[in-house]
């Protein structure tokens, strides 16, 4: 008896399992609404108080008391449009911003990182930003946030890679520092001399991933689409010199560490320990490498091949397509990418860079140090690359991704990995 | 005994009113949190939605209605018979293993000794461990080079392999691991299930001159089956919906070698924005796992033992 029960308890338990096995896919229509987007339902007309809602995750961990003060400014400014901010971590942040999407019940403005901005803006849920005056903003980084001829986001904050070299280690070696007018020969030979100089000691470090690679397509004048972004071109003889190039610094000459090499130590670690020559990296690292390095560094602009491609990294500033105060949505978001109080705030907390062109706005960043070759950050811009935005972005990195890190761990060749990519690419993802 | 008692109350009325407040709390949960959600995602499987437009727009059904294509879709995709294949390959390995070590376990505790109570302990503590937690862990104890699992192989003069960087050892990896954080669990039940057999049996085979092994094949194991079938139903329905400790070790790598259902399910409705494919994705997880368990629910006739 005791045991039969048993049986019925395993069947009835398998139903209440299986019922949840269906659970992922269907939540966020269930979930509850957490917040109505606009509370007051006043029209935006200059005089009349309005509150909106912004919702981020860059200030989360650290800078939430310096978006306050920006927003304080702001207030200042524009004491009619009252902020509810709310900063949530980036790892709830896009489950909790689609579901509220979906639900209805979205800010009025938010950010979004490049791949989900990609999906946001092709799916009709983001408002065309008008009627607001872009003109100090970066053009390269604006573009990034630029579907189809219309502003769909801002470049709230910006950060972009240059070339971080360990001084001591090129000295020891013997050889130049490296410079603006390097190619990736010069890289090749450079981190060669310094692998000779021990064991573990590294000349260079870019691994064999999906953002490292598009960057290198571009140094080798490749891409992974065509123009108008109706192909792909994934397996191009361009790209695959370039995944080649970062295969072989692994596989062959050893320049780089191997993952088991590696053993689960982070880039940083190995290039703050000193065992590592050369790494092309974000500027946000430059807190880190003052801290804890115990040796000279400094920074260039990043190598190219055929032409130089730098990386950069930004957030889009979006604007609710149900927002009911979208005038006011768009000054705030614009008054926090572009103006000079702003600005100054960002700098002087260390928390990333404003994407605004005028120079003498970022002037006061180029007074800290090290690196010494602080204009290099600036100089970089002339090189930007822009990810190559499409609808399915995230699906696609994800595959070409997996492809890359089978080639690099030498499971395949840089040849079939990209040919498999071009291919699951092109059965998965529609371009039209 | 069950039949007295409804001839004399009815059929069951008056117990169902006093019972109906304190069934329903979970009763509406079960409603809103389950079966809602479970009807809404047959809705949703039948549609192109993208998880980002709002479900209760009006007209949303009839515009974004596309019929069985997302079925036909996953059905006619190579990835999805890789990603099955590979979720096969994990069962294949986890569950006979799971089976043995939990037995062992079993056995272990259900002999009297001092201290068994700390050994239960020791064994159900990785049960307690949360998923995250424990996969962060092994993570790093399966770093090739640094990690503690090659290192004490080493001790042996083993070359470990590559564990979850390399394509043919990552799902091992996962099911070693998840044999570890279950066979406190399942043991525990088939300990249950050792400790209830009557002395009776043993003593009589010990008579006939029976052997501790083989008292273990004729007596214990037999009379075991009703919680072998339990954990084994229990278990191949959690094998098919492994998830977290993949999420948190490979992400689905290294080259798709650890990608499994649940995990594809995740990133096409929350990272791909594809949530009509994943809900799709997700009913014929559904129909799997039920066409798995009814054939383990009718093969139970030819081989559990009710009668102890």
């Amino acid at each position: 008896m005791k045991k039969r029960s048993l049986a019925i308890l395993a069947g009835g338990m398998s139903l209440a399992l299986l019922l949840s096995a269906c659970g992922p896919a269907s939540t966020p229509a269930a979930s509850p609404s957490s917040e109505p987007a606009g509370e007051t339902q006043q029209q935006t007309a200059e005089a009349e108080p309005v509150t909106i809602t912004y919702c981020n995750f860059n200030a989360s961990g650290g800078n939430e008391e310096t978006l306050q003060r920006m927003y304080e400014a702001f207030h200042e400014e524009y004491p009619n449009i009252t902020v509810e901010i709310e900063t949530i971590a980036m790892d709830d942040y896009f489950t909790q911003m689609q579901t509220r999407v979906a639900g209805g019940t979205a800010p009025d403005c938010y950010e979004l990182n490049i791949e989900n901005f990609a999906s946001y803006a092709n799916k009709g849920v983001l408002a065309e930003i008008t009627d607001v005056d872009l003109s100090s903003l970066d053009e390269t980084a604006l573009s990034a946030f630029n579907v189809d001829g219309k502003q769909y986001g801002l470049p709230g904050n910006f950060s972009n890679v240059v070339l971080v070299y360990n001084k001591d280690l090129f000295d020891q070696a013997g050889i130049d520092y490296p410079n603006e007018d390097w190619t990736q020969d010069d890289v090749q030979a450079a981190a060669e001399a310094i692998r000779a100089l021990g064991d573990d000691i590294y000349g260079y470090y870019q691994p064999l991933t999906y953002n490292e690679f598009y960057k290198a397509c571009a140094q080798f004048g490749g891409s992974l689409l065509n123009e108008d972004k109706t192909e792909f071109t994934i397996n191009s003889p361009e790209n695959v010199a370039a995944a080649q190039m970062m295969a072989d610094r692994v596989l062959v000459s050893n320049v780089q560490p191997t993952d088991v090499q590696m053993g689960g130590m982070g880039d940083w670690d190995l290039f703050m320990s000193g065992r590592l020559g050369m790494i092309p990296t974000g500027i946000w690292a430059f807190q880190s490498f003052t801290d804890g390095c115990d040796f000279d560094w400094d920074i260039t602009i990043e190598p190219g091949e055929v032409q130089k491609a730098t990386h950069f990294f930004s957030n889009g500033l979006v604007i609710n397509a149900d927002s009911e105060h979208k005038d006011a949505a768009a000054t705030w978001i614009t008054w926090l990418a572009s103006s000079p109080a702003a600005a100054e705030i960002r700098i002087e907390a260390g928390w990333d860079l404003p994407a605004v062109n005028d120079e003498e706005t970022l002037a006061s960043y180029l007074d800290i140090t090290p690196p010494d070759n602080r204009q290099a950050v600036f100089d970089s811009l002339d090189y930007l690359v822009v990810p190559p935005v499409i609808e399915d972005y995230a699906l696609m990195s994800d595959i070409i991704g997996q492809k890359l890190s089978a080639a690099a761990n030498g499971s395949i060749t840089v040849q079939e990995a990209l040919d498999q990519a071009q291919s699951e690419c092109e059965a998965q993802i529609s371009l039209s | 005994m069950l039949a007295t008692r409804k001839r004399r109350k009815g059929p069951g009325q008056e117990g169902l009113i006093t019972a109906s407040p304190f069934l329903l709390p979970s009763l509406i949960g079960l409603l809103v949190f389950s079966l809602l959600p479970l009807i809404i995602s047959a809705f949703i499987s039948l549609t192109d939605w993208n998880g980002l437009d709002q479900l209760t727009a009006p007209g949303f059904f009839q515009e974004h209605f596309i019929g069985l294509e997302n079925y036909k879709a996953i059905l006619s995709s190579s990835e999805f018979w890789g990603v099955l294949w590979n979720t096969f390959r994990y069962i294949i390995m986890y569950i006979p293993l799971m089976l043995v070590a939990s037995l062992g376990v079993a056995y272990l505790l259900s002999r009297q000794r001092r201290g068994v109570t700390a050994f239960r302990i020791i064994y159900y503590i990785p049960v307690l461990t949360s998923w995250v937690a424990a996969s962060m862990i092994w993570k790093s104890m399966l770093s090739p080079e640094y990690g503690a699992v090659n290192n004490i192989l080493a001790i042996f003069g083993i070359q470990g392999p590559g564990w979850l960087l390399d394509e043919a050892w990552a799902m091992p990896a996962i099911v070693l691991v998840s044999v570890w954080k279950d066979m406190g669990f399942f043991g525990l039940i088939l300990l249950s299930g050792m400790v209830g057999i009557n002395k009776a049996y043993y003593e009589a085979a010990s008579l006939d001159g029976a052997g501790s092994w083989q008292k273990f094949w004729k007596i214990t194991l037999p009379l075991m089956t009703p919680a072998i079938f339990y954990v084994l139903i229990v278990s191949l329905i959690n094998a098919f919906q492994l998830f977290p400790q993949i999420m948190i070790m490979t992400d689905g790598g290294p080259n798709g070698a650890t990608q499994v259902m649940v995990e594809r399910i995740y990133k096409y409705g929350f990272r791909y924005y594809r949530m009509g494919y994943a809900a799709a994705f997700s009913w014929i997880l559904f129909a799997i796992i039920m066409v798995c368990t009814a054939i383990q629910m009718k093969g139970q006739e030819r081989w559990v033992n009710y009668d102890s």
